[in-house]
This record gives structure tokens, C-alpha cells and sequence, in this order.
């Protein structure tokens, strides 16, 4: 399924990195620890977070993730959506919290 | 200088490289405290792997272990010099930092245990799993501290 389709069918807004919305998603995680994160979850993954600082641009993009999707209506800060843009990160923005938005990725990955 | 090593199962097949012309050693800075750059040098050395056609597996290995060890250089040392050796039976990365050394290497290697400041927390770091990852992810990783001098890590993940 990819990045695009997720966003559409859950209503996230996207902050950044329109151009690689087309990226297949394999699989999701959540979390906030970055060295959690970091080991882990795989390639494809659609990485959901409270976190916004500009670390999270690095992880994605050394772990090859599809996306990130911050929580809560979270702003990513300046730096985070620069670099972000340069890395070709897609960053989406949900209002739900961390658990109520995992259980309906995880639904939309399950039924494709 | 004080030594704890350890040693893990080796886990992957096909060469590094293919022959010992493509072997390669590059060198890369770390600045301690400048978390706006933190990752850079993981992000050089994935690249590097990855233009040399190392296996996937070896390359994901090796952005673990160098993003773990270059946050760490960032959290908590002044500075750092990296070194990067690829050979056609492994991958070494030797990361020597100036900074504060570690009292407790023993302590430090324990999952969960953790001196980084609120700062740090706040960013997602301090979990007290890097040094663990590292040596998960590693198939060698030997670490070495002197108290007000700093640190070394010399991590190697073969072919085979
Ligand atoms: N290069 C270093 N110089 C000085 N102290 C270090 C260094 N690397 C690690 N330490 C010490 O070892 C502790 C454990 O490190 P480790 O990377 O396992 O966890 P962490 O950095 O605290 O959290 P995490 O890596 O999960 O974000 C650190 O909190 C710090 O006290
Ligand atoms: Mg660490």
C-alpha cells in the first residue's frame, strides 16, 4: 500500500515530502525511543511518533522507512521539515494519539 | 586503557566487496554537541557501503552500529574521529572520541542504563539501548575508555 493511500484514508495532513508519497509502506512501528526505533523496525515501515526534532529525519532515512506520521496534531520544527524535504521524507501529521492511529494503520496494512 | 570486548555470532554470506582493489578506508569528523548534525556521518557511511555494493544486509547492520556510536559522540563527548575500513571479508568501524570516558563500562553496556540529561530525553535519545544495538548489530565490538580522555569503539561486521 503506499504512502498516499494511507494519508487519503486517514485524513493526515501532509507537512512535507509530497513528491514521495508514492513509496510502498511493508509494515508500521511505533515509538519514540530512538535507539528503539532505530533497531527495530525495517525497511518500508511507516514510522509513527510524538517526536518532532529533526533526529527523526536521520532514522528514517538511514532505516529506509516509507513515512513518518506524528501524533497528536505534533508540528515538526523548522529544521525537521528542511531536512525532511532534502531527504525526500514524507512527514504526515494525525490527530489521533499514538494508539488509536497505529490500531487503524494496522488495519489498513491488514486488509489490503 | 580499561577494555571490555565481546564477541557475537557471525551472520552474513556474500562478500563485502569483491576483491581487494575495491577495498576502501575513509576518515570522518564528529562534533560533539551539535545535535543539527547528528547522523551525517551514518548517512555518509551507509552511502559509501551502499555505492560499493556491500549487501544489504551488512550495509543495514552498519548504519545501526555508526548511528548509535555518532549520537553517543554527540550526546556526550567533545569530538570524534571515525574511521571506515571496508575489505572484502568486512566492514570496520572505529569510532575515537575526545570526551569524558566512561567510569563503568560494565554499567554503561547495561540495557536501560543511561546519563543523559533532560536535553538529550527530550529528543528521544537516552533510552540506554545505543551501546546494546551496537553490540547486537556487531559480529566483533571491542570499547575502550579512559575517564577524562575518551572513548574508542572498533566494531566489525564480516561477510560470513
Ligand atoms: N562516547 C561516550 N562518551 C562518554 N560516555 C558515553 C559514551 N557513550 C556512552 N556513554 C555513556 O554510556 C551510557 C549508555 O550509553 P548508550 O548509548 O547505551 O545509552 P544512551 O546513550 O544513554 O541512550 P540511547 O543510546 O538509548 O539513546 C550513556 O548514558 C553515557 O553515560
Ligand atoms: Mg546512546
Amino acid at each position: 500500500m503506499k504512502v498516499k493511500t494511507i494519508a487519503e484514508n486517514l485524513g493526515l495532513k501532509v507537512v512535507c515530502g509530497s513528491n514521495a508519497l508514492d513509496r510502498d509502506v511493508t509494515g508500521g512501528y511505533t515509538g519514540d525511543l530512538l535507539s528503539d526505533v532505530m533497531a527495530n523496525s525495517k525497511e518500508g515501515t511507516i514510522w509513527i511518533t510524538r517526536q518532532v526534532h529533526q533526529n527523526i529525519v536521520a532514522v528514517a532515512s538511514l532505516k529506509e522507512h516509507a513515512a513518518i506520521i506524528l501524533i497528536n496534531d505534533s508540528q515538526p520544527t523548522q529544521e525537521t521539515l528542511e531536512k525532511a524535504e532534502t531527504e525526500s521524507v514524507p512527514i504526515l501529521v494525525s490527530n489521533l494519539p499514538a494508539f488509536e492511529l497505529s490500531g487503524k494503520v494496522f488495519n489498513l496494512l491488514s486488509c489490503r | 586503557m580499561k577494555k571490555a570486548s565481546s564477541v557475537v555470532c557471525k551472520k552474513s554470506k556474500r562478500p563485502v566487496c569483491e576483491t581487494k582493489e575495491k577495498a576502501a578506508t575513509q576518515t570522518f569528523a564528529i562534533e560533539g554537541g551539535n545535535f543539527n548534525n547528528a547522523g551525517l556521518v551514518s548517512t555518509s557511511i551507509k552511502s559509501i557501503l551502499k555505492k560499493m555494493d556491500v549487501p544489504g544486509e551488512i550495509v543495514r547492520r552498519a548504519a545501526i552500529v555508526s548511528y548509535e556510536a555518532e549520537i553517543n559522540v554527540v550526546s556526550y563527548a567533545k569530538q570524534a574521529v571515525v574511521n571506515l575500513i571496508v575489505e572484502p571479508d568486512f566492514v570496520q568501524i572505529e569510532v575515537n572520541d575526545e570526551g569524558p570516558g566512561i567510569p563503568n563500562i560494565e554499567l554503561a553496556m547495561q540495557e536501560g542504563y543511561s546519563t543523559a540529561d533532560r536535553r538529550i530525553r527530550e529528543m528521544g535519545f537516552g533510552a540506554g539501548m545505543g551501546l546494546c544495538n551496537i553490540k547486537n548489530y556487531s559480529d566483533e565490538f571491542q570499547i575502550f575508555s579512559e575517564v577524562g580522555k575518551g572513548t574508542r569503539l572498533v566494531m566489525k561486521i564480516f561477510s560470513k
